[in-house]
């Protein structure tokens, strides 16, 4: 009954707006090569499931954007663990790797693609690039901020830096750590795109270029309606994982008060 | 005469900012026997943690010596357990798991101590909660289960920090009588610090009355009245007494208390 209720009004604005929509595209009779009606969009939807193997094409983007994801999540993790450890790492590496942030991913995706090629290599790699720095800073970020009572505690025990990170600084930064892979998650799909627009032969930022092409726009809708499916779930299977990992996190506040 | 546990010659403490430097401690002498209880009260920053920091071998002295069971302090020792001025559990530990964090640190065998670790729970009245996590229980109760992490490696010397201080009024008489019972218990020698005269007093077999900084301590005062005390005996003449007397050295100090 509440799930009825929670659900029913953004069902009803949903219902309604896409009702406006379709009825001003057919009384102002607007041409479907600038905005397509909504009819036309799930039409095209339908068509490209059944016809045009957007299954496939999404699955590819998807791999593509989970496997860059986990590529870069990881090499984020391991950077911050160790440039936390050893500090005069910080001090080499952190500039290269704020540098490499300041450059636009997209400026240097076509270069990924000549040096990686047309495949779905190319595209993990512009992904994991994109996915790195949110998470590398929060890393970072979570490893150092450590209550002095809990380091207190640890040095009491005499306890190694190693057996500080493991026992106290990585589970501390995991709250943060989840926040980066949140942003990460988004950026990912973002980055597969962006790869697919460089150059590929597969996937949905190859199917939304040969759309707007054709001028079938009612089909890039479609797209990214696929698009947007595909990143609320992505988000929404992360959250899942962070509510598995993270479980103390929502009652620390609680906790320290 | 029982064994020396602890034994404090000449100690001085003086912390440097810049130009600017605070003696934070002034030529204390004090000597603790096995199992005694000595507990250590004096206004809000007489130095009375100062001291229990460099007990813990957290800090250094700029001054004198500390002898724990014969050999000098001088980093962090196995040899003590330490309850912090609020509980300091790891949230992301169960009840059972905090406590058995020395053991993981110190590399003791787990097995083992996990049976001790019960009964220790047991022991502080937390006998049915080792799988809880640490915020689900009420602060008088994670205080308990410090106490109990506290005295899981078998130190012979438990160091308290003002562990009720966060406590109200009616859970901190409660604490006292605990308290009481697991140091009888566990047969553990204990240094106690307060800024509550009563507190001191009830628990302590001898109360160390400290001045304002630079914190020198004023007088030592025996407490004869025999164990196990309970909260009726807080209001027998010889108790008032004992309050009184403290008060006056403390109110010599122009200290509202």
């Amino acid at each position: 009954m509440r799930v009825v209720r929670a659900a029913g009004l953004p069902l009803l604005t949903f219902v309604l707006f896409v009702g406006v929509w379709e009825w001003i595209v057919r009384h102002f009779e607007i041409p479907p090569f600038l905005v397509p009606a909504p009819s036309a969009v799930a039409g095209a939807f339908v068509r490209g499931f059944a016809e045009a193997n957007y299954l496939g094409h999404a699955a590819t983007t998807a791999f593509q954007a989970v496997a860059g994801f986990l590529a870069g999540s990881a090499l984020g993790i391991a950077l911050g663990v160790w440039v936390v450890v050893f500090p005069t790492a910080e001090r080499i590496v952190y500039p290269y790797v704020v540098a490499l942030q300041t450059v636009p991913k997209v400026a240097i995706a076509p270069l990924m693609i000549v040096w990686f090629g047309f495949g779905i290599e190319s595209k993990i790699i512009i992904v994991a690039l994109v996915s790195l720095f949110p998470v590398l800073v929060n890393v970072i970020a979570g490893l150092k901020s450590v209550d002095q009572d809990r380091l207190d505690l640890m040095s009491a025990l005499s306890a190694s830096r190693w057996q500080v990170l493991r026992y106290l600084r990585f589970p501390n930064a995991l709250p943060f750590i989840f926040a980066g892979l949140n942003t990460a998650i988004v950026f990912s799909v973002i980055g597969a795109i962006v790869g697919e627009f460089v150059g590929a032969n597969r996937g949905v930022g190859f199917l939304i270029l040969q759309a707007n092409f054709a001028l079938d726009i009612a089909a890039a809708f479609a797209l990214f309606v696929v698009l947007s499916i595909m990143g609320v779930t992505l988000h929404a299977i992360l959250r899942w994982i962070e509510g598995r990992v993270v479980f103390w996190a929502k009652a620390e506040e609680h906790f320290r008060a | 005469m029982t064994e020396t546990a602890l034994s404090i010659r000449d100690l001085g403490m003086v912390f440097r900012r810049g130009e600017a430097s605070v003696e934070a401690l002034a030529k204390v002498d004090l000597s603790i026997a096995d199992r005694e209880f000595v507990a250590i009260v004096g206004p809000s920053g007489c130095g009375k943690s100062t001291l229990l920091k460099l007990v813990t071998g957290l800090r250094k002295p700029t001054r004198g010596v500390i002898m724990l069971y014969g050999r000098p302090v001088e980093g962090p020792r196995s040899d003590v357990g330490i309850v912090f001025q609020s509980p300091v559990l790891l949230p992301w530990r169960t009840v059972l798991d905090n406590v058995l964090l020395p053991a993981d640190v110190l590399h003791l065998p787990r097995a083992e101590y996990r049976d001790k670790a019960l009964g220790l729970l047991e022991l502080v009245g937390l006998g049915g909660f080792a799988n809880n996590y640490p915020q689900e229980l009420s602060g008088g109760m994670q205080q308990r289960a410090a106490i109990a992490r506290a005295l899981v490696h078998d130190a012979p010397l438990l160091l308290m920090d003002e562990p009720f201080g966060a406590l109200d009024a009616m859970t901190r008489e409660g604490m006292n009588i605990e308290l009481q019972r697991i140091w009888a218990a566990s047969r553990k020698t204990v240094l106690f610090i307060t800024h509550s005269i009563a507190e001191a007093v009830f628990l302590a077999d001898r109360i160390v009355v400290m001045s304002l900084r630079p914190g020198r301590i004023l007088d030592i005062i025996e407490n004869p009245m025999p164990r196990m005390r309970s909260l009726d005996d807080t209001l027998t003449p010889e108790f008032g007494e004992l309050v009184r007397r403290v008060r006056v050295l403390l109110g010599g100090q122009g200290v509202a208390l």
